[in-house]
C-alpha cells in the first residue's frame, strides 16, 4: 500500500468516528479527543479502534494503543502502520 | 439492507449504529427487558444482539451488569435486578470464570468434588434469580479451555481441565433439565463451530475485558437470537422445498425419474439421499415439510415413486408442482396449512427462484444454500431456523405472545409486480442464426428437452448442419445471462420458409428460464427476420407428448390464433398462425444484443 498522507487518513476517519459515535454529523481534527467531543465515551472508543483497524487493516498493539491522547495521534499512528506494511 | 443471518461480524461493526438507527424506525416491535451478567465485558455481545432481536420484531432495553459481578449481582443484589424486570436474564461465563478448577496433581476421589464446589455456586445463582426475580433464566455452559496443557490428556487425567468441564457441561444439563426457568446456552458446541482458536481475544481482554472475538459473539448473539424467536414462538416450523436439483439431481421432466440423481448408484445420488435424510430427520421432530417446485404435478409426484427416495409423498403436508411463480405457491401453502409464511424456510437451488420469494414475501426465511447438495443441510443447520424450546417451557405464556404478529422488517423493496421483478434481474440475450461453434449444443438440447418442446423433433448434428444451410431456413439460438450469472444457451427456434409463410420445425426452451419473457424475445427475433424475407405469417405448431403439456397453450400467449389441424400430424396436435403485418415488438425486459448479420 503506498504511504497515505496525515489528511487524507484524517479525511478517511471522519466518517468512521461520525459511525463509531453515532453521530452523523460530526467532524473530527487533530486536537479532537474524548473529553471535547460529544458521545466518545470508553465503548465508542473500543468500537472505533476496532473499525480503524478494520477499514486500514492494521492492527494495534496493547503498548501503541494506551498512547493515544487525541485524534492526531491516531492518526500519526495509522500513518506509521500502514507505512510499515509497504 | 444487510442480511444479519449471514453477514460478517466485520460487517456489521462498519455500521453497526446506522443500523440500529434504522431499525429502531420499525414499526410493531414487541418490548422485551433483558438483563445480562457476566464474567467479561458484555456490551459488545449486547450490541449486536440488540440488532439481531430488532430485525426479527423485538425491541430490547437492556440491563447490563459489570464484568466479573454476576455472582454478587444474582445472589446479593437480586432485588435490583428484580427492579429492572427482566423478562430475561442472560448469565454468560466463560471457563475463564471457573473457581474451582482442580489442581494437576487431583485425585480420580477428589474430582467430583471440584465439580460439586463449581455447580454449587451457580445452584446459588440460579436459585436466587427463580427466586427473587422469577424469569427465564439462559446460561451458557463452558467452551474447552485455550490451552489444554495437558494435550490429549487434558481430556482424560482427573487433574485435566478439559475433563473437568466437561463433567460441569454435563452437570449443567442435569441442572437444565430440573429447572423449567433455565435454558442451556451450548456454549461448548458453538466454539466447536468457531474454533476455540478464533474464540478468545486476549488483546482486548486484558485491554477492556472483553473476552471473545467479534466472530465469537456475533456466533453466541445469533445462537441467543434463535433461543429468544424459540421462547416466544417465534421459531420456524414448516421447511419448502424445491425439487429438481434440490431433492434430487436432475430434471425429473427432461430426465424422467429414472434417470434423476437419488440412491446410492453416484456420489450426487449419494449425496441427494443424504439431504433427505436430513429433511425426513427435521420432519420426525416436527418440522412440516412441503414442495414447491415447477412441474406437472404428476411428473413432480412420480419422483418421490423412486426406489430409492427416503422422502415419500406422504412426508410432505403440502404439494404445489405447477408453473405459477413460486411466491404465490407459497402464500397458498401457508393458508392451506393456517400457518403464516413468517413461520417458513425455502429452500430452492435456483438463486433466481430465492431472490422472487426472498423479495416477495418478506418475512419467509432463504438460507442462500448455493447449489451444491452436500451444503444444503450445514447452511440450513446454521441459520438456526427450527431451534426448539424445551417442553418445559411450554408453560410459557405462549397464547398472549403468539397474538403479537411478528413484525418482521421489511428487508428488501417488494416488487410492484412481475415485471418490475424481471426488470430487477438485469438480464441481457444474445439471439443469433446458429453458429458452428454452438451446434453441439445446440443439437445437445433439441434432443434432451422434454417438457418446453413444442413438437419435440430430434436432429443429428448432420440434420442441423443441413438446415443451418438451406438459405429457405431461419435457425436461431438464444442465449440469457442475469445478474445470477450465464445461463448458456437455453432456446432453440428453427422456422422453414415455404412461399409466405415461415413454419416453426422447432421451438424449445431449457425450463430454468421459465417465466423469463424469453419466448418473446425469440419470437421478436424470429418475427424481424422473417419481415425482412417478406413472410407474412409464422405457423406454430404443438405435437403432444407425454412431457410437454406445459406448452399446450403456448402460441396462444404470443398472441396467435388458433387454426385448422393438420391431418399429417398426430391426434392433438394443433395449429397456430400469427400474421406479420401487425406484430408489436413483445420483449421489454431482456437486453438483447445486436449483431450484424440479424
Amino acid at each position: 500500500m503506498p504511504e497515505i498522507s496525515p489528511d487524507v487518513v484524517l479525511a478517511q476517519l471522519q466518517p468512521i468516528v461520525q459511525e463509531a459515535l453515532n453521530e452523523p454529523g460530526i467532524t473530527v481534527n487533530r486536537s479532537s479527543n474524548a473529553n471535547n467531543t460529544k458521545n466518545w465515551d470508553s465503548l465508542a472508543h473500543i468500537e472505533l479502534i476496532e473499525m480503524v483497524e478494520s477499514h486500514f487493516k492494521v492492527r494495534f498493539a496493547l503498548g501503541e494503543l494506551q498512547d493515544l491522547k487525541e485524534v492526531g495521534d491516531l492518526v500519526d499512528l495509522i500513518v506509521e502502520k500502514t507505512a510499515a506494511k509497504g | 439492507m444487510l442480511d444479519l443471518d449471514v453477514c460478517s461480524a466485520d460487517d456489521i461493526l462498519m455500521r453497526r449504529n446506522s443500523l440500529r438507527r434504522q431499525l429502531m424506525a420499525t414499526e410493531g416491535l414487541r418490548e422485551l427487558r433483558i438483563a445480562v451478567l457476566g464474567g467479561s465485558t458484555m456490551d459488545h455481545l449486547v450490541n449486536i444482539l440488540e440488532l439481531l432481536l430488532l430485525s426479527n420484531g423485538f425491541r430490547p432495553t437492556f440491563h447490563k451488569g459489570e464484568y466479573g459481578r454476576f455472582y454478587e449481582e444474582a445472589v446479593h443484589e437480586s432485588h435490583e435486578l428484580a427492579a429492572f424486570k427482566p423478562d430475561l436474564v442472560y448469565l454468560h461465563t466463560s471457563c475463564r470464570n471457573v473457581v474451582n478448577a482442580p489442581p494437576l496433581t487431583c485425585s480420580e476421589a477428589d474430582l467430583p468434588g471440584f465439580v460439586e464446589a463449581e455447580l454449587n455456586r451457580y445452584r446459588e445463582i440460579w436459585d436466587s434469580l427463580e427466586q427473587n426475580v422469577g424469569c427465564q433464566v439462559i446460561q451458557n455452559n463452558f467452551e474447552m479451555p485455550a490451552n489444554a496443557i495437558l494435550g490429549n490428556m487434558d481430556s482424560v487425567a482427573s487433574g485435566g481441565h478439559s475433563r473437568y468441564l466437561a463433567m460441569l457441561n454435563l452437570a449443567f444439563a442435569e441442572e437444565a433439565v430440573r429447572r423449567p426457568r433455565l435454558m442451556l446456552q451450548d456454549v461448548h458446541t458453538i466454539s466447536g463451530h468457531i474454533g476455540v482458536r478464533n474464540w478468545f481475544d486476549f488483546d482486548r481482554y486484558f485491554s477492556y475485558k472483553i473476552l471473545l472475538q467479534p466472530e465469537a459473539n456475533l456466533g453466541l448473539a445469533r445462537s441467543l437470537n434463535s433461543m429468544i424467536r424459540a421462547i416466544y414462538g417465534k421459531s420456524r416450523k414448516v421447511l419448502v422445498l424445491d425439487l429438481d436439483n434440490t431433492l434430487w439431481g436432475g430434471i425429473i421432466g427432461d430426465d424422467g425419474v429414472d434417470k434423476i440423481q437419488i440412491g446410492r448408484e453416484s456420489p450426487q445420488a449419494e449425496a441427494y439421499t443424504a439431504f433427505q435424510e436430513y429433511c425426513l430427520s427435521l420432519r420426525e421432530r416436527g418440522i412440516l415439510l412441503a414442495v414447491c417446485s415447477k412441474n406437472n404435478e404428476d411428473v413432480a409426484k412420480s419422483g418421490f415413486a423412486h426406489p430409492d427416495s427416503i422422502l415419500k409423498l406422504e412426508h410432505f403436508s403440502a404439494f404445489k408442482a405447477n408453473w405459477e411463480p413460486k411466491h404465490l405457491n407459497i402464500l397458498a401453502i401457508a393458508e392451506e396449512l393456517s400457518l403464516g409464511v413468517d413461520s417458513f424456510v425455502f429452500v430452492d437451488d435456483n438463486p433466481a427462484e430465492r431472490e422472487i420469494v426472498r423479495s416477495q414475501i418478506p418475512s419467509i426465511a432463504v438460507p442462500e444454500v448455493g447449489n451444491e447438495v452436500t451444503r444444503y443441510a450445514a447452511i440450513i443447520q446454521a441459520g438456526r431456523y427450527f431451534e426448539p424450546a424445551s417442553l418445559s417451557k411450554e408453560d410459557l405464556e405462549r397464547a398472549a405472545l403468539y397474538a403479537q404478529r411478528s413484525q418482521v422488517v421489511a428487508q428488501q423493496a417488494k416488487f410492484a409486480n412481475y415485471g418490475e421483478y424481471l426488470d430487477s434481474l438485469e438480464m441481457t440475450a444474445e439471439i443469433d442464426t446458429f453458429k458452428p461453434v454452438y451446434l453441439e449444443r445446440i443439437s445437445q438440447l433439441t434432443n434432451k428437452t422434454n417438457q418446453f418442446n413444442l413438437t419435440t423433433r430430434r436432429y443429428t448434428l448432420a440434420e442441423m448442419e443441413a438446415a443451418v444451410a438451406d438459405p429457405n431456413s431461419i435457425p436461431l439460438y438464444g442465449k440469457l445471462s442475469d445478474k445470477f450469472g450465464d445461463n448458456g444457451l437455453i432456446s432453440i427456434v428453427l422456422g422453414r420458409r415455404t412461399g409466405d409463410a415461415l413454419h416453426m420445425d422447432l421451438w424449445l426452451m431449457s425450463c430454468r428460464v421459465l417465466k423469463r419473457d424469453m419466448e418473446n424475445a425469440m419470437l421478436d427475433a424470429v418475427v424481424e427476420r422473417a419481415k425482412a424475407r417478406g413472410i407474412r405469417t409464422v405457423v406454430g405448431y404443438f405435437i403432444p407428448t407425454a412431457k410437454n403439456a406445459m406448452v399446450r397453450n403456448f402460441y396462444a400467449g404470443l398472441g396467435f390464433t388458433a387454426a385448422p389441424p393438420d391431418p399429417a400430424l398426430p391426434e392433438g396436435s394443433t395449429v397456430w398462425e400469427l400474421d406479420l403485418a401487425m406484430y408489436v415488438q413483445q420483449n421489454t425486459h431482456i437486453k438483447v444484443l445486436e449483431f450484424a448479420n440479424a
